[in-house]
């Protein structure tokens, strides 16, 4: 049933569903960066990560690429960069550009 | 179907007590008729799944938490407990921020059984909970019937495995400090696969840095199974070597078969006998009980087979498996880490599946896990897993991932803020 009704609400609204169903990809492979930066890219208290949510887009897609290509020095993030292409760097920096802001459920 | 049924109760014990609010609360955390998730364990994958449908479903699917105990201790970083150099209570979490922060029901209770094909779970206190989509991450259970004389060694608490983080890791570190100067603490180690592949070497160290300064004469056997160290071993060999040369020795192809409690004693298929004044003896392992009990373990009736595009069980419908409990894709190690990791695509999926849309048909998954070689340096291993379409499964990005140069004391810093991240990540 449940599938019927989704799939009429899909034909109803389909440019914004289909909105909703990319905006679900890019915040799950930002979640990627969760496990050490926080959740949506803010990092908890007491936790020395870099909180990246909010950073410009341009500014995190230039760093992902340097640690990618070997120009920026560090210990874990060169060698996860390097398991990303340019194009989901471009969406994890635009994802955490401008974050989810959470809100209450 | 009516959604707003899908909760049945029966009785207003103790854990259904919460549940019995459920026509209230349903109002408050998401409308009425939303879908319903079932998450079994509240370890790294469940927490994280939990969390992560509601946070993807933009709080609108309405997600259940079953877990017995009352508060998450971690694993990762439990090794420093055994070393003298954390308290419990540092690696332990409330499980309370899931739901005042994201609207998850947390139920203490233990999933007795569950019916994949009416779709309903049964709770140990006798409640059932009806589910659209149930997440399975019940994280590993001991084989100990594999080593005789275990079962009934463990119960006495005479030799502990405290690969569970909790009451157990602090008996274990008793026994440490119980230990006289010039004894042995010995470590056997089952074949791979298991939890946690780095854990045993790591436990090792510490414990071979405790004995160092506050025991020099003491000794740390290292009885392996494996042919070699599964994990960071040129790593771990160099430290060994390098700090804790005549104190820690490695023997590897050392299959224990069985222990004697009353002599300390254990014995492996091939090679003689050891005796150690400690003993921290590993069995095989294999997926929870739950997971047998439903038949979902297929994989040589240890593991969990599942599609790695959406984690959903290759035995059951809308019945996912994450976590150390899977037979895993390649190289993807049993870690909390990649249990967190899984939980999100899993969550996606579940999110994507019930709002109609397609799911993502190239997910990723990161692992990076942290090993201490004493209190204050550590090095990690990272890999990136990406899911190849046409091979159905996930394999490693080639050229990515790699391990430290050395361990350090920069790293040792940067493995505790992982912690902090990862807590938050996974339960608030």
């Amino acid at each position: 049933m449940k599938f019927v009704w989704f799939a009429t609400a899909l034909f109803l609204a389909g440019p914004a569903l289909a909105q909703d169903a990319n905006a679900l990809r890019a915040r799950s492979l930002a979640a990627a960066c969760a496990q050490c930066h926080g959740t949506d890219g803010r990092a908890p208290p007491g936790s020395a990560m870099v909180t990246l949510a909010g950073m410009p887009a341009a500014y995190l897609a230039e760093q992902l690429k340097a640690f990618k290509a070997g120009t920026r020095p560090g210990t874990v993030m060169p060698q996860l960069a390097k398991g990303y292409s340019d194009a989901q760097i471009a969406q994890l920096a635009a994802y955490l550009a401008q974050p989810a802001t959470g809100g209450k459920p | 179907m009516k959604r707003r049924d899908l909760l049945k109760l029966a009785g207003a014990t103790t854990g259904l007590g919460t549940l019995s609010l459920a026509g209230c609360a349903m109002n408050a955390i998401g409308a009425p008729d939303s879908a319903r998730v079932l998450v079994v364990g509240g370890g790294y994958g469940g927490a994280t799944a939990a969390k992560y449908v509601r946070l993807l479903s933009q709080y609108k699917i309405d997600v259940v938490l079953v877990e017995p105990e009352a508060a998450f201790v971690s694993c990762p970083l439990s090794n420093l407990v055994l070393g003298g150099y954390r308290a419990i209570t540092d690696i332990t979490r409330a499980y309370d921020t899931l739901g005042t922060a994201h609207g998850v029901r947390v139920v203490r209770d233990m999933v007795a059984s569950i019916d994949p094909v009416k779709r309903v779970a049964v709770l140990a206190s006798g409640g059932t909970i009806r589910y659209d989509k149930l997440v399975l991450s019940p994280g590993i259970e001991l084989m100990f019937d594999r080593v005789a004389g275990l079962q009934a060694a463990s119960r006495q608490g005479r030799i502990l495995q405290a690969w569970k983080a909790g009451p157990e890791t602090l008996a274990l570190r008793r026994q440490l400090e119980a230990m006289p100067d010039g004894g042995t603490f010995a470590i056997a180690i089952p074949e791979a696969p298991y939890r946690c592949p780095p854990g045993p070497y790591e436990r090792a160290s510490v414990i071979a840095g405790y004995f160092k300064t506050a025991k020099p004469k003491s000794k740390v056997l290292i009885l392996d199974a494996n042919e070699d160290v599964t994990s960071k071993g040129a790593l771990f060999k160099k430290v060994w070597a390098e700090s804790y040369k005549g104190i820690i020795e490695y023997r590897p192809q050392h299959k224990a078969t069985a222990v004697d409690a009353a002599t300390n004693t254990v014995k492996f298929e091939i090679q003689d006998d050891v005796r150690a004044d400690v003993l921290n003896v590993l069995p095989p392992m294999r997926a929870g009980a739950i997971a047998l009990r439903t038949g979902l373990a297929n994989a040589n009736a240890r593991w969990c087979e599942v599609d790695f595009l959406n984690f959903e069980s290759t035995a059951a419908r809308h019945l996912h498996v994450i976590g150390d409990s899977i037979q895993i894709a390649t190289l993807m190690p049993k870690s909390g880490h990649m249990a967190n990791s899984q939980a999100k695509v899993a969550a996606a999926a579940i999110v994507a599946e019930l709002n109609g849309w397609e799911i993502d048909p190239a997910p990723m998954l990161t692992n990076t896990c942290y090993s201490f070689v004493d209190a204050q340096r550590a090095m990690h291993v990272a890999s990136v897993h990406a899911y190849l379409p046409s091979e159905k499964t996930f394999k490693p990005v080639a050229g990515a991932g790699g391990l430290s140069s050395a361990p350090n004391e920069l790293e040792a810093a940067l493995a505790f803020s992982w912690a902090r991240s990862i807590w938050a990540d996974t339960l608030g």
